[in-house]
């Protein structure tokens, strides 16, 4: 191989600039955040639970969320029946952010996280605000 | 393979009445086929074995609007169409081009073009009419509405879910009544700038959905009454079609009623009472 020296050389510089963001970042990952519950309402509950165990509401809160959101509007439908037999008034703003009232804290802090922007609040807002 | 003249006349002439013939082979091997696939279904299909107007429902929701004793207390139109707007959080754009309408005022001539005519009784034309979604029995937003964005509840609410809309606008072009609004520009921008006190039990919509009035069903899934109805409840009278004692079919009973544009056959269930 003619100039060998010179190529091998520029590859390794190559390389090294190619997987520069790794080299930066390592040992540097964001930690995963923590979503606040002290809001006051969960604080003055006795037993703090969600509509539903908090497993289930961490890896299914999507799928629930979208499923009552049909459930309510267009069957009309708007109590839901958890897997602890009590009945909840579905909606978002009404139900869900009257505990979760700290949406930065509790919804936004995860979303921002890992990176998705659901659609949900290009209407519903937080009503804790009297305005936008 | 070589065809001589002959044989390639007779082939076409048998094509060509193959083809001439071809709807009515479609005819004689599936009569009806064609004409169903074009969207006429049965016109008394639906109520078909039912007698009157409603039977067969349980419920079927109505707004009875006496015009009478809005004309004697016009300023009452104003405070009907604010408990709307605040109870839905409808922004007020300023101008007619992006206008969102859920309830609004027009006059005599506007509101029943059909029943219109130039000698009209001058108190009549000067009389304001509050107008919104008849929530019609047969909605041609919703005939035309590609993702059933707009759809009819059992209890006869034309409903949108704003989830599903695309905001093709069709239903818009469909409804004779103009009841529906498209959002040309995202309503928050004129919340804000109206500095308004927003219903926090609500949401807004976003930019490129079309709305309109849902009949407060969010209150009548709780048990309560409309908006429109709690603000003034000697104009605007609601209830239950269906039910013969119901305080609209009472007053429908013993008052002349009229509705918008009933000969397109949309069947309003909206009624001015005159």
């Amino acid at each position: 191989m003619y100039d060998s020296g010179k190529v091998i050389i520029g590859l390794v510089i190559f390389f090294g600039f190619f997987t520069f963001a790794f080299w930066y970042n390592m040992g540097k990952a964001a930690p995963a955040p923590k979503p606040k519950l002290d809001t006051p309402v969960i604080k003055k509950m006795v037993k703090k639970q969600c509509i539903e165990s908090t497993h289930f509401m961490r890896t299914t809160h999507m799928q629930l969320l979208n499923h009552l959101r049909d459930q309510a509007l267009r069957q009309g439908n708007r109590w839901y029946t958890n897997k602890r037999g009590e009945k909840v008034w579905i909606s978002l703003q009404n139900t869900c952010l009257k505990c979760h009232s700290n949406k930065k804290e509790f919804c936004d802090k995860c979303h921002n996280y890992v990176g998705v922007d659901p659609y949900c609040w290009d209407c519903h807002f937080d009503p804790n605000r009297s305005k936008l | 393979m070589s065809m001589d003249r002959r044989k390639f006349l007779k082939i076409a002439g048998l094509s060509a009445l193959v083809g001439l013939g071809g709807s009515e082979a479609f005819e004689l091997l599936q009569p009806g086929a064609v004409d169903a696939s074009e969207g006429h279904e049965g016109e008394g299909e639906a109520n078909e074995g039912h007698e009157g107007p409603y039977a067969g429902d349980k419920i079927r929701w109505g707004i009875a609007i006496d015009i009478i004793k809005l004309g004697e207390n016009p300023a009452m139109a104003k405070k009907i169409i604010t408990t709307c707007h605040y109870e839905h959080n409808v922004p007020d754009w300023g101008n007619p081009k992006d206008a969102v309408k859920w309830i609004w005022e027009d006059d005599y001539e506007h509101s029943f073009p059909d029943s219109y005519n130039d000698l009209m009784a001058e108190k009549v034309e000067g009389m304001p009419f509050l107008l919104l979604c008849n929530h019609c029995d047969r909605p041609p937003c919703v005939r035309v509405c590609p993702t059933k964005a707009t759809f009819r509840r059992p209890d006869g609410v034309v409903a949108m879910d704003y989830h599903r809309c695309i905001g093709c606008r069709f239903c818009m072009a469909a409804c004779p009544y103009g009841s529906r609004s498209f959002n040309w520009l995202d309503p928050r921008i004129a919340l804000k700038r109206e500095g308004r006190k927003l219903n926090p039990r609500f949401p807004t919509r976003m930019r490129g959905v079309v709305e309109k009035c849902n009949l407060c069903v969010e209150r009548l899934d709780a048990g309560k009454l409309p908006a429109c109805v709690e603000a003034a409840p000697d104009i605007m009278i609601f209830g239950n079609l269906v039910d013969a004692d119901s305080p609209v079919r009472k007053v429908l009973r013993e008052r002349v009623s009229m509705r918008r544009k009933i000969q397109l056959g949309s069947k309003p269930s909206v009624f001015y009472l005159v």
